[in-house]
């Protein structure tokens, strides 16, 4: 079996995987990191999805194999230094942006992915971002609402900062 | 200003830190050490005899610990249908068994054959593909009219032409009906579709069984809306275990939507051979399998015809309904077409005469059951177009001819003539609302708008009832339920004053955790922090029903404030002797007793540390302590109504409908959190625009299933929907539960599919393209369809 070394949420991890062992299940099997979901088998639903070297991938269609030496970011590293929420999942909370809370890890990977490509997006480009994630419980409103937030946040902290 | 905290304020979730940092706990995070993995073989046919099994050679595979086939479960029972339906001619619905595994024969793509337990999935997997099965493969049944036309091969012998029960109601009103549609100055007609759908929760179902050698406990972990519910389906009637000696944990649980209320062979497998391997046993569905296993909602095909008067008064109503029950009857499946559906056909009006045939069908597809709003959408869909199209022939405006309709407000309590009596409503105010919401009177402007850009743009506006808070035992029990259906709940206030309420309820995206508490808060004068909500687990909650039928704040809230009355009073008591009072004059507000007229007092939390250290306390007249229980058994459903409004703009050239806007507004009676209410509408919204624009489940003729995975079955996506304008500021309170509530789980997708149908046509019709009607999903292909039908 193929050994494989990387760091998860500035961990350096390894383990013995079987060249058909995905990603996720590196993730969630071997790590114990069960914060990332599987919600479908096609590639379609994004619960699954996680940031590999600081793009956002979905774990489900990556072999772990593949990704010795990586930089691997979950939903367990999104919360800043003290615990508290990140700016991402500080504004789902506030806006509502979960309901039961599955398909949540990957929008949020999603959306911080969205944030760093393009800061200031309109809600047409935040729900086109969404493509790849499927939520059916909150009718995307208030997610695509968190992320206008979240948006807002940041760029209110950056301008705070200079 | 708005409350920041107790009833009526939007708390933020608490349950959001966990699932926003990937400490939530879902079943398929359940692994217990040593655990096996299981993979069910299932049906590659929708029909066909079973001749073998053979296992040989896959016993044999790496990892392989045992491999179990229908014949192992012939000795227990089949999952159980919870609700008898009975004939018109007086006669109990067929119920052909449904194995936990397939036995005689398989009756629809994905009925599982065989189900290998090995050391890992994927060697499980891989010997699956080792098992060899020989089957004789029969005609399939999967279109409903060709099923019940007297020719088609039957699903189950018990039924040879495949009817299931043939249901009138009410059948004292048949004749009466007849004679009033058949005299009426009008009758408007219409068939129509609803058409199958798949619940889709983002979480796949898993089970996880688990059997302790030392105590004798069987433990099942599932991904279920009400672990009580499996505990007693499947410990009494299909494995025969004892409530003491199983245990059902439904731990975060991510969405139902009613796909997770019933009991599924799975769960009964991974408990079952758990037991008998003596190890943990794990079954987790993908996706492709849970299309093929989760129970499927809607599929009605329904003629309704409805009668007026030559100023619009509606005079009868009669229906005839098809239903698709799939292959097997699924927990709650016969009760959604009968007393979920034919209940509501007086929607909001004063219809006097009404009549529903529904005939239910096997088929061999996978089983339908209760999907959001169960029966109610089927409802309020036919009823909702078949009133747009009586107004479109004449010439009458729609709204205006609902409202010349609707149950007046002060008719309450409004007796209908389908058995329920509507205990409240106002729905004259919800459609002033939604008229001033949706700005009926700017949507010329906008119409000629979208004119100027080649657009077609068109208003449906429809009204909806719901009868919800499900439901009075007694009543559902006449009605041939084989459960009762109250809620409970125990309160318990521990010596320092932390409170925990252990609820039957389940939440499973609802919020519970945060909303709970805050009726706790409310009445005990204490923080919401100092509260928790215990639910999911049978060993740590009292027997309930769960979640489902929008029923957990209307029965499961109301037995919460029952068991938090029974510690008011008691905490009264205790007070009384520690203020040497008379009981009759302690008072209790804000979280503190006082006696009246003097200005004696003590809080809550002093009198919660007395209970449990009784040293200055009335032991000859109390126990010490302070812990109750409630059950709470409502005396009528409740019935959330409201109106919605869906503009959209038809491309005449493509047939692409885009939603512009939808607004809703709901009278759910007294809200306890305005921002998960929200949230709760929004979701049905997506979920009825999703129905009604792009959700379908396509089975091929010989019963394959063409839609089974998220590539091909069109789930609503972000860019498909608008934000929402809702409001529940419309507001009667129920008049028979403690809090005033109707539950609001299943409006947005009851109420939303006529608006958006309604949309479409009013669109097209408006731009001189005469349509009727058009099936959802109203697709661009059919839309395009029907634009070049009534053009050539």
């Amino acid at each position: 079996m193929p050994k494989v070394s990387m760091t998860v949420n500035g961990e350096t991890v390894s383990g013995d995987v079987e060249g058909r062992t995905l990603l996720v299940q590196f993730l969630r099997e071997h790590l114990g990191l069960t914060g990332t979901h599987v919600g479908c088998d096609t590639a379609q639903c994004g619960a699954c999805v996680v940031h590999v070297n600081g793009d956002s991938v979905k774990s489900c269609n990556v072999f772990a194999a593949a990704l010795d030496g990586a930089s691997v970011t979950t939903i367990e590293g999104m919360a800043n230094a003290d615990g508290t929420l990140g700016v991402v999942q500080q504004a789902f909370q506030d806006h509502h942006g979960l309901q039961c809370g599955f398909c949540t890890p990957g929008m949020v990977m999603t959306a911080a992915d969205l944030l760093k490509r393009n800061p200031n997006p309109t809600e047409a480009e935040v729900r086109a971002y969404l493509e790849g994630n499927i939520c059916r419980c909150t009718g995307y409103h208030n997610i695509v609402k968190a992320i206008m937030a979240a948006a807002a946040n940041m760029s209110g902290a950056k301008v705070a900062a200079e | 200003m708005a409350k920041d905290s107790g009833i009526g304020a939007s708390i933020k979730r608490r349950e959001d830190v966990r699932f926003l940092t990937g400490a939530g706990n879902y079943t398929d995070d359940i692994s217990i050490p040593g655990q096996l993995y299981c993979f069910f073989l299932r049906s590659t046919v929708a029909h066909g005899k079973l001749n073998g099994v053979d296992t040989a050679a896959a016993a044999k595979m790496p990892g392989v610990v045992r491999i179990f086939t229908g014949k192992d479960f012939e000795a227990v029972g089949g999952l159980p249908c919870g609700w008898l339906i009975t004939s018109r001619d007086g006669t109990p619905m067929k119920e052909p068994k449904h194995p936990i595994l397939a036995s005689g024969k398989v009756r629809h793509v994905g009925d599982p054959i065989a189900a290998v337990v090995a050391r890992s999935l994927a060697e499980a997997r891989d010997a699956a593909e080792a098992i060899e099965v020989d089957i004789e493969e029969l005609p399939a049944v999967i279109d409903m009219k060709a099923a019940v036309s007297g020719s088609a091969a039957s699903v189950h012998d018990e039924a040879p032409d495949n009817i299931c029960y043939d249901w009138g109601f009410v059948e004292e009103n048949r004749d009466a009906v007849d004679a009033a549609i058949k005299g009426a100055h009008h009758v408007t007609t219409l068939d129509l579709t609803n058409q199958r759908l798949v619940a889709n929760p983002m979480e796949p179902r898993v089970a996880v069984g688990d059997y302790n050698r030392a105590s004798g406990e069987s433990t099942l972990y599932t991904t279920s809306q009400n672990p009580h519910v499996i505990r007693l389906l499947m410990g009494a009637f299909v494995l025969g275990i004892p409530e003491h000696k199983l245990r059902v944990v439904a731990p975060d649980v991510g969405g139902g939507f009613g796909s997770k209320i019933f009991h599924y062979a799975e769960e009964a497998f991974c408990t079952f051979a758990a037991k008998a391997i003596g190890k943990p046993v794990k079954w987790t569905s993908d996706r492709s399998e849970a299309f093929l296993s989760d129970a499927q909602g809607r599929d009605h095909v329904t003629k309704i015809e409805l009668a007026l008067d030559q100023n619009g008064k509606f005079l009868a109503i009669r229906t005839n309904t098809l239903a698709n029950m799939g292959a097997y009857l699924s927990t709650f499946s016969t009760s959604v077409p009968t007393w979920l559906h034919g209940t509501l056909m007086a929607g909001n009006y004063t219809t006097p005469l009404i009549y529903c045939n529904v005939k239910a069908v096997f088929t061999n597809t996978v089983p339908v059951d209760a999907y959001r709003g169960a029966g109610r959408p089927e409802a309020t869909f036919q009823l909702e177009r078949v009133i747009d199209k009586a107004a479109r022939e004449m010439g009458i405006d729609p709204i205006e001819l609902r409202r010349r309709n609707f149950v007046p407000a002060d008719a309450f309590p409004y007796q209908t003539p389908v058995a329920v009596q509507y205990d409240v409503g106002n729905y004259q105010a919800t459609m002033d609302k939604i008229v001033e919401l949706a700005d009926v009177a700017g949507f010329p402007a906008r119409r000629a708008e979208s004119a100027a850009r080649g657009k077609l743009r068109g208003l449906g506006v429809n009204a909806y009832i719901e009868a919800c808070g499900i439901a009075p035992s007694q009543l559902v029990g006449q009605l041939g339920a084989r459960a009762g259906l109250y809620e409970s709940a125990t309160v318990r206030v521990n010596a320092a004053g932390g409170i925990v309420v252990m609820t039957g309820s389940h939440s499973h995206g609802q919020g519970h955790e945060t909303t709970f508490p805050q009726v706790i808060a409310e009445m005990f004068g204490v923080s919401e922090d100092m509260v928790d909500i215990v639910h999911g687990d049978s060993a740590r909650t009292p027997m309930g029903m769960g979640t489902y039928g929008s029923r957990s704040i209307a029965v499961g809230g109301s037995a919460m404030v029952r068991a938090a009355e029974k510690i008011i009073s008691k905490a009264k008591k205790i007070a009384s002797h520690l203020m040497e009072a008379s009981a009759e004059d302690v008072e209790f507000k804000n979280g503190v007793f006082s006696v009246a007229g003097t200005d004696k007092t003590i809080d809550f939390a002093s009198v919660a540390l007395a209970a449990y250290v009784p040293h200055n306390y009335p032991l000859d007249q109390i126990e010490p302590g302070l812990e109750e229980t409630a059950f709470y058994d409502p005396s009528n459903f409740t019935y959330p109504a409201g109106a919605y409004a869906c503009e959209v703009e038809v491309d005449p050239e493509t047939g692409v409908v885009e939603v512009k806007s939808f607004a809703a507004a709901d009278d759910f009676g007294n809200v306890i959190n305005p921002m998960i209410v929200e949230g709760q509408v929004h979701g049905g919204l997506a979920q009825g625009i999703g129905q009604a624009l792009r959700e379908n489940t396509v089975y091929g003729a010989d019963g394959q299933l063409l839609t089974g995975s998220f590539m091909d079955y069109a789930m609503p996506r972000a860019d498909d929907m608008p934000m929402f304008t809702v409001d529940h500021s419309c507001q009667t309170p129920c008049s028979h539960n403690p809090l005033g509530v109707k539950g609001c789980g299943e409006a947005g997708a009851i109420g939303s599919p006529p608006a958006v149908v309604n949309a479409v046509l009013d669109a097209l019709n408006s731009g001189g393209i005469k349509v009727d009607h058009i099936d959802m999903p109203v697709s661009p292909a059919r839309v395009w369809d029907a634009i070049q039908a009534a053009q050539h």
